[in-house]
């Protein structure tokens, strides 16, 4: 099986985050792989596991797709090292500032191009807090969406079948390859790269390209930022010590609100 | 006038609260089309309850593939309606079956599409929290119909009653769409508390429970609340995952949101921040939750709340 997984660099959750001209200030925070990009990795590195492996000369290969700044390179070798094959990251100035929408459609193009049987992504990149690019990837292939998986079971003859959680209830949902899975949190526990699979990465190709070299064209984002302003921190709050009245204080507090 | 459409968003065979919060948002750009995506002889039944909030016409689609196909179904159904009908706007609930829906519905009908909105002008400019709720952004959708998800329990809702002319339209949906079959499907186990994200107050418990959520469910009941829990407690099955708040859980901005025994990790914070209100009951004044609390009492839950419970039975009486 061709496995890819998509995996996006984002700020640090822990950053301060700033809007610069309408756009989320990349530039100026430390960054990091989309920790729940880890769970797609950590899938489909089992997937593969459970099916003869992903080393050389065996029968599936795990291959990350990103999209993002050079640099991004960094959180596509953490992919790496934590056993994926090989990587494609497009870079290209006329990216920036990209939505959801054209993101969808450069991965898309790649993921058309590559072949694959199976797509995962995560359920959210923590910086746009999206959920959207996995479905907008779906309808644009026209592959089978397999969202918000808590479980994928695969059978290498080509069906997957997973179990949906959403507020909507739990769905069982399967489909025939090829077919696009995004995975919640609770589907695994992403392994810690070793040190040999940190080794191994430095050799591993990440092979990088720009919009030309995809053959898609820059699109511009559909939805503009008119202004983004900070809100004023939380006016810092009332601080009581329970001595046997805290209970009471905080009703008290309730009903000077007005709250009840 | 021009015409918005909503996706009328349905609890069990009800429509939602979160329906006429979506209907009093549409109602300042133009006149409201509630879209009611139903199974097959389902529809008049569904569409019925349809009748809170400024909306003028409901279109009934009809089709059993929304059941056995899921997201994709419907968004075909909607995007086709969409194509049809060139509305100025649809405005869809910000959940994870609202926004895949709103994604493909964008894709299909070359749209820009906005998420989370929690509130939506008339000139059609959606306000957003971000990072957390430290930055509100103002944004504009500038290409295609603009499609909008709108958090539940962010606009204030016009309950009055209407009573829309009720129509039908015919299901049209791709054979790429109906690629993913449901084989089974269990709704959420609804208790008699309100729903997490329509809940005007929201009670949660974290590891502090150590298990025991009865001092927080008694205080949520005293005080009319849905319940929501910390992963720490969904994790350890203390409460259902459906309960969970958070980045990879809910998302809820409550009037009142009562942390008990919740440390506040970012991922947490993240679900509840926006919160009108936020009251921590913690045993460790340390507790980066403090940090976001407009009142909060240093003490040990099982103390605190019985007592708080007590002081609300008693005023409320
Ligand atoms: C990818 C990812 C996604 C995540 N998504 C979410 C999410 O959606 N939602 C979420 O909540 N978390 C999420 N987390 C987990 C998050 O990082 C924290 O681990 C979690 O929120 C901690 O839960 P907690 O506050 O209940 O537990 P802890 O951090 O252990 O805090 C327990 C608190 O209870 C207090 N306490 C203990 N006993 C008492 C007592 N008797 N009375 C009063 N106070 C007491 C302690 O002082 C402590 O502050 C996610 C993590 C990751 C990595
Ligand atoms: N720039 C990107 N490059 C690769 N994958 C991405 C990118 N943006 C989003 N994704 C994938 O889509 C998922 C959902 O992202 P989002 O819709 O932005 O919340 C992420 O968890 C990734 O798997």
């Amino acid at each position: 099986m061709k496995i890819a997984v998509c995996v996006k660099q984002v700020p640090d959750s822990w950053a301060e985050k700033k809007m610069v001209n309408g756009l989320l200030d990349r530039e100026n925070v430390d960054a990091v792989l989309n920790d729940l990009d880890e769970y797609a990795v950590e899938e489909a590195l089992r997937i593969a596991e459970a099916h003869g492996g992903n080393e050389e000369g065996a029968p599936n290969s795990v291959t990350v797709i990103s999209m993002g700044p050079d640099r991004a390179t960094e959180a596509v070798r953490k992919a790496l090292s934590m056993g994926a094959n090989g990587a494609i990251l497009v870079s290209d100035s006329a990216l920036a500032g990209s939505d959801a929408l054209a993101t969808s459609s450069v991965l898309a193009k790649v993921i058309a191009d590559g072949g694959y049987d199976i797509v995962i992504c995560g359920t959210e990149s923590t910086d746009a807090r999206m959920s959207v690019v996995p479905a907008m990837i779906s309808a644009r292939l026209g592959w089978a969406q397999l969202t918000f998986a808590s479980k994928v079971t695969v059978d290498p003859a080509g069906k997957v079948s997973i179990t949906r959680v959403t507020e909507a209830g739990v769905d069982e949902i399967s489909a025939a390859f090829p077919v696009v899975i995004s995975v919640v949190e609770k589907i695994n526990e992403p392994r810690y790269p070793s040190f040999k699979g940190i080794m191994a990465a430095k050799k591993k190709v990440i092979e990088q390209k720009d919009l030309a070299a995809v053959g898609v064209s820059a699109q511009s984002a559909w939805s503009q930022v008119n202004d983004a302003t900070p809100r004023p921190p939380r006016a810092s709050g009332i601080k009581v010590n329970d001595e046997g009245n805290g209970g009471q204080d905080l009703v008290n507090f309730l009903a000077e609100k007005k709250l009840i | 006038m021009s015409n918005v459409f909503i996706l009328a968003d349905f609890s069990g065979d009800k429509a939602s609260k979160t329906t006429a919060e979506l209907a009093t948002a549409a109602a300042r750009i133009g006149s409201v089309t509630a879209v009611v995506l139903a199974g097959a002889g389902k529809g008049a039944a569904l569409a019925a309850t349809v009748n809170q909030g400024p909306i003028a016409n409901v279109l009934v689609i009809e089709s059993d593939d929304f059941a056995t196909h899921g997201v994709a179904a419907s968004a075909d159904a909607l995007a086709n309606l969409v194509k049809e009908k060139s509305p100025a706007a649809v405005l869809i609930a910000s959940h994870a079956f609202g926004k895949e829906v709103a994604a493909r519905v964008a894709v299909l009908t070359d749209s820009g599409v906005i998420t989370d909105a929690v509130d939506v002008s008339a000139d059609i400019t959606a306000t957003q929290l971000v990072f957390g709720g430290s930055t509100t952004v103002h944004s504009k959708v500038s290409h295609g119909t603009a499609i909008i998800t709108v958090r539940p329990n962010s606009v204030e809702a016009d309950f009055s009653a209407s009573s829309p002319a009720i129509e039908n339209a015919l299901a049209t949906i791709s054979a790429d769409a109906k690629k993913a079959t449901v084989s089974s499907s269990q709704p959420p186990v609804k208790g008699g508390r309100p729903e997490l994200t329509e809940a005007n107050i929201v009670v949660s418990g974290g590891r502090g429970t150590d298990g025991n959520f009865a001092p927080v469910e008694a205080f949520a009941d005293s005080l009319g609340a849905a319940v929501g829990a910390s992963r720490a407690a969904t994790d350890a099955g203390w409460y259902p995952h459906s309960h969970q708040v958070g980045q990879t859980g809910k998302t809820v901005s409550p009037q009142l949101y009562v942390a008990c025994g919740i440390s506040g990790a970012i991922q947490h914070r993240a679900g509840m921040q926006t919160s009108k209100t936020i009251i921590v009951v913690n045993k460790d004044p340390e507790a980066p939750i403090f940090d976001i609390a407009d009142f909060g009492v240093v003490g040990d839950l099982f103390n605190v709340l019985p007592k708080a419970t007590e002081g609300v039975v008693a005023r409320t009486n």
